[in-house]
């Protein structure tokens, strides 16, 4: 008889850098160093709204724990965060608001859409509802679905440690990071 | 109090200007002459018989066939004392929305008036702040009129096939 409880199979080894290594040391990049560390101890900031929002509180919970990933701590100040969360319906007069939250975050920081709403608008195509938060800030990681599972939103969490752990120390001096800045009218 | 009884001592007081009186859904209703809500409203306040002293809710309604009483002005008071709700209807022409605002005798009507605003560009003449309430105040429209569409005009990634529209 098979146990009652299951377990995980398929465990996520720690990606080590590339590099040069061997007997008691290892040679890697700057970069990749800071990104794995980086990727690893995100501080999310939800910005929750709606039903989403209740969603990313199972995600937070003990059944899903997003804190197995690194991401332990929510911070409630955007000054603090690396990863700006939104979970949920904005409409246009929060638009303003949020976008102030993503001004507050300090570089380098990451968005997640997460949701229909955050990422289209969603079911509410209205005149009071933004059509998806990309219009007002840039957005890294959409998540779909109405509401995404709690799998999901930690699916996208994954992408985004993807995202840091790619990324160079120096991708916010880029041109192309700029010019996307710029298109939004930030800095 | 009675239905009856009302309409009687209005039909007095306020002859042709108060018609259609009706119960409708529970509550009874009646339409007013938009210049005179005031009178009315107040009436219904100090009449001691009546006394209607709390304003539950002012919205609107907009009709787009009826030729010049497009938008109608709807009122809920309700006298506390016998439990009694009544439901006022006046209707003012979309081309010049006025109406006289309720402040003067009831402050809960400022937000109420400022939303039917918001929504429906009732202009409730006297208001201390006749200013958009809910809506982003870079709004030009009044979205809750029939002629404006109910979906956001800046979307483009819908398109008919998937969307119906
Ligand atoms: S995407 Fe769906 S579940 Fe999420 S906030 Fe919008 S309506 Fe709610």
């Amino acid at each position: 008889m098979g146990r009652p409880v299951q377990y995980n199979t398929n465990e996520r080894q720690l990606t080590i850098p590339e590099g040069y290594s061997g007997e008691g040391f290892m040679a890697t990049k700057m970069d990749q160093l800071v990104g794995l560390g980086r990727s690893h101890s995100l501080w999310p900031l939800p910005f929750a709204t709606s039903c989403c929002g209740i969603e990313f509180m199972g995600t937070m919970g003990s059944n899903y724990d997003l804190g197995r990933f690194g991401a332990e701590r929510m911070g409630f100040t955007p000054r603090q965060c690396d990863v700006l969360l939104v979970a949920g319906t904005i409409s246009k007069k929060l638009a303003p608001v949020l976008r102030q939250v993503y001004l507050q975050m300090a570089e380098p920081r990451w968005v997640v859409a997460i949701g229909a709403c955050a990422s289209s608008g969603g079911i509410f195509d209205s005149y009071s509802v933004l059509q998806g938060i990309d219009q007002v800030i840039p957005v890294d990681v959409y998540v779909p679905g109405c509401p995404p599972r709690p799998e999901g939103i930690i699916e996208g969490i994954l992408r985004v440690q993807d995202l840091v752990r790619a990324e160079s120390t120096r991708r916010r001096n880029h041109p192309r990071y700029k010019e996307l800045m710029e298109s939004y009218g930030i800095e | 109090m009675t239905n009856e009884y009302i309409q009687q001592v209005l039909s007095d007081q306020f002859g042709a200007s108060v018609w259609g009186f009706e119960e409708s859904f529970g509550i009874f209703s009646f339409n007013m002459k938009p210049e005179i809500n005031m009178q009315v409203l107040q009436f219904l306040y100090e009449d001691a018989g009546l006394a209607f002293q709390f304003l539950t809710d002012i919205t609107a309604v907009h009709y787009p066939d009826r030729k010049d009483e497009e938008l109608c002005v709807v009122y809920h008071i309700h006298n506390l004392v016998a439990n009694k709700r009544i439901r006022i209807r006046a209707s003012v022409p979309l081309a010049q929305p006025d109406i006289a605002t309720a402040t003067t005798l009831f402050s809960s009507a400022n937000w109420m008036e400022r939303e039917t605003f918001d929504f429906f560009g009732v202009n409730f003449i006297g208001h201390p702040n006749l200013v958009r309430i809910l809506n982003v105040d870079e709004m030009n429209y009044f979205p809750m009129r029939k002629e404006f569409p109910m979906e956001d005009p800046t979307r483009t990634d819908k398109d008919d096939e998937m969307f119906g529209r």
